[in-house]
């Protein structure tokens, strides 16, 4: 499904990612490690298309087409879906309007007719349930006001609604309690399905306890160092990221996200 | 950032919808202002006496007067000799007395604005008055208003009609030398919109008028007067268009509310004359007096204004509170785009007890456009217990705009409460990342995050004009994302 091949990527001049190779086939979850500033944000913002990253070299393909060449919104609609670290507030626009926007643009997309305000407010209530968030968060603003764990929950929301092919998950652990951790976990797993592949960015191997991961690949310095199955990230977790002969913590400059 | 300011620029160029010009046999004044001029005039309105003394009690004001320089635009020196002060689309025999007597062109043109009044009439339940340039065409809608008591109708027939009103009212509210502007407008309105509400009635329909400058090198003077007895209740709604002209074109209204005991008047804008084009060619002068008072006890006024129009904006509907409780509102949504400037805002003068005011205003500014917000908010010395609650947020998009905060404070009484919040934000590259990486259109994220920014100001508006002034906004800010 996707296959990144000898990827070069830069921000503000500085290159980050240095010749990724990746090849993910539908329905697998491939969890990709690292410590902070191995690039792991970049390769999520740069497969979503943020334009604030340059690529430098080599290529990406989803379903055999060049992503490369299509913006932003035009990769959304074929299927690929970023879960943001830090999902950004926008004020006064209820997230049931830009929810059924994107869903309206995804079904546009397709040929489908638009889905009217009545029924998507069942369907986006039902799936809410799913992710344990209260139905009236459907009339706030997208975002505003939201604790971490909320803004989490609710790109997982949009996740399910929008039924990505690939679904990217960035970091989507971080600053999660162990019970929200459980819910995000769950829902993530309800996206599990034959003909999706989910790309989870992660630190940590607590949340691969939850969402079992098919492959587990280890980033460092722009470049994937080793690859392996679950076992992986268990080692990385008895072991830490030194037993790579990589230093984790004073290298946190990840540029972006 | 290079990225959504490249998109946003090419958002924002978008062509203006209701430039067309409409062909008509029309009786225009030559270029020219004098006491000859504005007899003339009077004479076609077939005004009485004191009207005309009126006027010409005006215009001496006028030459007096200096035309003012504070606001923070700047356009050419206007030459108030080169403006035509009369055009009015010829008629065939006299005047209409309904509308299918109504010159088909002319009702073509309401059509091309989106105003069909032969629909609004049937289906809208809306009262439409039509200011075509200088005249009042047609006035849907009078019979049903006049069982309810309302009088809904062109200010010249109140001239002749309603004499007593009138002259008890104008420039009651707004005094001829008050401004500059308000004293030209003094001298030479043409037409504008009249109604009377009266005691303990609620008016039956929204009531509405369309503006429309469409001849050439003519400036609309138009003015409204409306007038609110005690206990009644009127909701208002003006749109204005003008054609694409290289030429600036002078519009200078004066509007005049009087709200009584428990009286309530709602006023709502949405002004899209001209704005002229991407290099800053052409477009309307707005430049307008709007003031409500509030005599009667428990009395209220609210503006509701969208300006996305006009080369020049200069206006600040206001509100004077001399009731004991009474309420005035003002919530403005400013849009400017290109080179378009705007100085707008608004005073709330408390004068009575317990009067309370509120203030919110959302400027958006794009392009290389300048917005400023100009508020002054004044208690005297008996305005006990009086309170203001003022928020002005400017949205900025892309890197060579302008957003410009005046606030003006003045108080008498100790007792007054003021409360001011102001910020200014930017249309992220992260809120687009986000809604494109959605697979949301550029266009219709900046558009939705725009609308959302505005959304307080929007729940105000009535409902079927909340929906037009979202459309206009969008149409406002198209081809500034690419």
């Amino acid at each position: 499904m996707l296959s990144i091949k000898n990827l070069h990527a830069s921000v503000e001049g500085k290159e980050i990612l240095k010749g990724i190779n990746l090849e993910v086939k539908a329905g697998e979850v491939h969890a990709i490690m690292g410590p902070n500033g191995s690039g792991k944000s970049t390769l999520s913002q740069v497969l979503a298309g943020n334009e604030a990253y340059e690529v430098t070299g080599g290529e990406i393909t989803l379903n055999g087409k060049n992503l490369l060449e299509q913006e932003t919104e035009e990769r959304a609609r074929e299927g690929i879906f970023l879960a943001f670290q830090y999902p950004v507030e926008i004020p006064g626009v209820s997230n049931l309007q830009f929810l059924r926007t994107a869903v309206n643009a995804m079904r546009t997309h397709r040929g489908e007719p638009e889905i009217n305000a009545a029924e998507f407010m069942k369907l986006a209530k039902e799936v809410s349930k799913q992710v344990d968030l209260d139905p009236a968060f459907l009339k706030r603003g997208v975002n505003e006001g939201f604790s971490g764990g909320e803004k989490k929950r609710n790109e997982i929301m949009q996740a399910l609604l929008l039924q990505p092919k690939l679904a990217i998950l960035d970091e989507t652990d971080s600053g999660l309690d162990i019970d929200a951790l459980k819910v995000v976990s769950d829902g993530v797993n309800a996206l599990r399905s034959e003909d999706r592949a989910i790309l989870m960015v992660t630190h940590y191997q607590r949340l691969l306890n939850h969402i079992v991961p098919d492959h587990v690949h280890v980033l460092a310095g722009g470049r994937i160092i080793k690859s392996g199955g679950r076992e992986l990230a268990l080692e990385l977790e008895e072991r830490g990221y030194g037993w790579l002969g990589i230093r984790d913590e004073d290298t946190a400059n990840e540029t972006g996200q | 950032m290079a990225t959504t300011d490249q998109e946003v620029n090419e958002l924002i160029k978008k062509g203006y919808e209701h430039g067309f010009v409409t062909e008509i046999e029309a009786d225009t004044f030559e270029p020219g202002l004098n006491e000859d001029v504005i007899a003339r005039l009077s004479q076609i309105k077939g005004e009485p006496e004191w009207m005309l003394e009126w006027r010409l009690k005006a215009y001496r004001r006028w030459l007096e007067m200096d035309e003012p320089d504070w606001a923070h635009v700047g356009y050419p020196k206007i030459d108030y000799n080169a403006i035509s002060y009369y055009s009015a689309p010829k008629r065939k025999e006299d005047m209409p007395q309904s509308l299918d007597e109504v010159d088909p062109e002319l009702l073509k043109t309401y059509e091309k604005l989106g105003i069909p009044l032969h629909e609004r009439e049937k289906l809208a339940g809306v009262a439409v008055d039509a200011v075509f340039d200088s005249v009042s065409v047609a006035t849907t809608f009078k019979e049903p208003l006049a069982k309810a008591g309302v009088v809904f109708c062109s200010i010249s027939e109140a001239i002749r009609d309603y004499p007593e009103l009138v002259q008890k009212y104008l420039g009651s509210v707004v005094p001829q030398g008050d401004n500059f502007f308000a004293a030209l407008n003094s001298a030479v309105f043409s037409d504008g919109t009249f109604v009377y509400v009266p005691k303990g009635v609620r008016c039956p329909m929204e009531l509405s008028t369309y503006f429309r400058i469409n001849a050439a090198n003519t400036g609309q003077f138009e003015r409204t007067l409306i007038i609110a007895e005690d206990s009644s209740y009127v909701s208002y709604l003006e749109g204005c268009t003008a054609p694409m002209r290289d030429e600036n074109q002078l519009h200078a209204a004066v509007v005049e509310l009087v709200a009584l005991d428990d009286a309530q008047i709602k006023y709502s804008t949405v002004q899209n004359w001209y704005p002229g084009d991407e290099n800053g060619k052409g477009g309307i002068y707005n430049f307008v007096t709007k003031r409500g008072a509030c005599i009667g006890r428990n009395s209220k006024i609210s503006w509701t204004q969208v300006e996305t129009g006009s080369a020049v904006t200069w206006k600040y509907p206001s509100c004077v509170l001399r009731g004991e409780n009474s309420v005035g509102e003002f919530y403005s949504v400013a849009l400017t785009n290109n080179f378009q400037q705007a100085d707008t805002g608004t005073k709330m003068v408390h004068l009575g007890k317990n009067t309370r005011s509120t203030i919110i205003s959302k400027g958006i500014s794009a392009g290389k456009s300048s917005n400023a917000y100009r508020g002054l908010v004044k208690f005297g010395p008996g305005a006990e217990g009086a309170r203001n609650f003022t928020q002005c947020d400017s949205l900025l998009i892309g890197d060579r705009c302008a957003a410009h905060t005046f606030p003006y404070i003045e108080s008498k009484n100790k007792s007054a409460i003021v409360e001011h919040e102001a910020t200014t934000s930017k249309v992220s590259d992260e809120q687009m990342f986000l809604c494109r990486q959605r697979g949301i259109d550029p266009e219709q994220a900046v558009s939705m995050i725009v609308n959302g920014f505005c959304k307080e100001v929007f729940k105000e508006l009535p409902m079927e004009f909340a929906v037009e002034a979202g459309k206009l906004l969008e149409v406002s800010l198209e081809g500034s994302v690419g």
